[in-house]
């Protein structure tokens, strides 16, 4: 036991493996864009994975890290995957470059609706602002049903096949760096004094009120670029397949993976995707068979695989071991 | 000189029930004030009141002599006021460091795009905040639990904590409720040689909720009475300590002390 444990603490201790991985990853996804070395369906169960790893560490950051419930992470999706489509079909059709401000754009367009959001979460938490979100996602829904402008409730064909293994892991790599920056400071740790006593946090001058809109605004541009890269991904897109289904399943990726935690949402979208493709055959049943390993779950490990517990190559430098002076 | 906090004929009601009621207290600065009286007397409510968790109903609070009610407890807060609870509130699932952070933190100043993209002023300011709070906790007997869960940490030692998260904010004006609750008569005898270097070593000025007498007269340059939300008594511990009323309505006979 005592070897095993001091392989794992030398092992967590190499700084390089997270950059080395970056780089690799980064080249491997350039030459499987490039190179048939990958089939087509393992290629699209890749992109899947890293959409729902975006989608995952952003839901986490307001579920997990401030302890609230939205139940809208599907809308911002939604809003980020209309933005990006009206932008590369409409605005600024076949041109190669448009991919990348499209999905920026559609990160700003969920930013700006997050804030919103946040505006309404001062006044009320909890359940209450989990009926909120469950209303913004059905307002979003509908908004787009009856914009004809956006196809209406039949959507938008013919966007580009942009997502690339190789922009995916990009998004992948700048959502986990970014949320775990934020993570790793004073603002993090405002957001996750509201989770454990928002009374105590205010009484120590936390200004809890600039933590939720840095919350609510990051987690939603993420949630907005996720989209982006899953309207390209499919090249199609309509209102309904942003609702509440939707949610839940970004909501059982956090909660499987571990709340609070970016190696485990990692985990969750990694193990929720490949489950669910390799359930496929089952049919019906894989809607009983996952539901039920999420019962399972809370039973037995409320807070998910990872919850609370970090990968340590992911600590900044100084949260390595504080007590230690340099 | 004038007064550090002023609470200005201040009045709070819920419904019905008026917890405070018309309520006078004025803080010099470097002063140690105490707050006594029964239970339910309106003391938790006037902490309450001054750190902008209630609203009064009437009246004013000044804090050198600038009107705060009214204002968020967050705002409050950073003007220099810190407290500490009746029912200890630390970050229970947070480490004993992270604890007193989160109050340093209003020390730092960073923009969250700073933060975003961890740029290094960020870096240098977080080994600041490690440092500054690992040096905080050293005199609490605290620096060796750094990385202990605070809700790991034994019962005097979370009162502790909670002194030390509060003092971090670097307030004027410390208000603690009920710092020796619990505690027998050894430990509170510690407690206050304690908030004395306290009270010097960080130069703050303290208000204090407390029951237990030999703490309260020991520490005190003055006292407040409470009884039902009103104002019964105010003065030196050896008034209060003669004062008929005071000793019906709160030690009503009692030779505690």
């Amino acid at each position: 036991m005592a070897t095993a444990r001091s392989i794992i603490q030398k092992v967590a201790s190499w700084r390089w493996v997270v950059p080395t991985l970056v780089v690799a990853g980064l080249l491997f996804a350039l030459l499987a864009d490039y190179r048939p070395i990958l089939n087509g369906y393992i290629q699209f169960v890749l992109i899947t994975i890293g959409i729902n790893i975006i989608l995952c560490a952003s839901l986490n950051l307001v579920n997990g890290y401030m302890g609230e419930f939205s139940v809208g992470h599907a809308g911002f999706m939604s809003l980020g995957a209309y933005a990006s489509a009206v932008f590369t079909t409409k605005w600024m059709p076949d041109n190669a470059v448009a991919f990348f401000p499209s999905v920026v754009f559609a990160g700003l367009v969920a930013a700006c609706v997050g804030f919103l959001l946040a505006l309404l979460s001062f006044k009320t938490r909890g359940d209450y602002l989990a009926i909120i979100t469950l209303a913004f996602l059905m307002i979003v829904k509908s908004a787009f049903e009856n914009i004809p402008y956006v196809g209406g409730p039949r959507g938008l064909l013919g966007i580009d096949k942009s997502t690339t293994l190789a922009w995916t892991f990009f998004w992948v790599v700048v959502t986990l760096w970014v949320i775990r920056n934020l993570v790793y400071s004073k603002f993090g740790r405002a957001i996750t004094a509201i989770r454990e006593d928002e009374i105590a946090a205010n009484a120590m001058g936390v200004r809890t009120r600039e933590a939720k809109i840095i919350a609510f605004v990051v987690s939603s541009f993420f949630g907005g670029v996720a989209g982006a890269l899953f309207a390209h991904q499919l090249q199609f897109i309509n209102p309904s397949t942003f609702d509440i289904v939707k949610s839940t399943e970004i909501l059982v990726m956090v909660y499987l993976g571990g709340i609070a935690s970016l190696g485990g949402s990692i985990l969750g979208a990694v193990i929720f995707t490949v489950l669910s493709q390799v359930l496929q055959p089952l049919g019906t049943w894989r809607m009983v068979i996952l539901p039920l390993l999420l019962v399972l779950l809370m039973l037995f490990r409320p807070r998910g695989i990872m919850g609370m517990k970090e990968l340590t190559w992911f600590l900044p430098k100084n949260e390595l071991d504080p007590t230690r002076k340099p | 000189m004038s007064a550090l906090l002023e609470i200005d004929n201040v009045t709070k009601r819920f419904g019905g029930l008026c917890a405070v009621s018309h309520c006078n207290v004025s803080v010099q600065a470097g002063h140690t004030h105490g707050i006594i009286g029964p239970n339910g007397a309106g003391k938790t409510t006037l902490f309450n009141l001054i750190t902008g968790i209630y609203k009064p109903t009437e009246g004013c609070i000044r804090l050198r002599g600038e009107e705060i009610s009214g204002f968020r407890p967050g705002r409050i807060a950073l003007m220099g006021i810190g407290r500490t609870f009746q029912n200890i509130r630390l970050l229970k699932s947070q480490t004993v460091l992270a604890n007193v952070r989160i109050a340093h933190d209003s020390q730092l100043h960073y923009h969250p795009l700073e933060a975003l993209l961890h740029l290094p002023r960020l870096r240098r300011d977080e080994r600041r905040s490690i440092n500054e709070s690992l040096e905080l906790l050293e005199p609490f007997g605290l620096a060796g639990h750094a990385n202990d869960l605070a809700s790991e940490l034994p019962y005097g030692s979370q009162r502790k904590l909670e002194i030390a998260r509060a003092l971090a904010l670097k307030p004027a004006l410390l208000l603690l409720d009920e710092p020796a609750a619990g505690m027998n008569t050894g430990e509170t005898a510690e407690l206050t040689e304690f908030l004395r270097w306290v009270r010097d070593h960080f130069d703050v000025t303290l208000v204090l909720i407390e029951h237990h007498m030999h703490l309260v007269m020991n520490l005190s340059d003055r006292i407040t009475v409470l009884d039902f939300g009103q104002t019964i008594a105010e003065g030196t511990p050896e008034e209060i300590r003669a004062n008929p009323r005071v000793i019906e309505a709160y030690l009503g006979g009692s030779e505690e002390d």
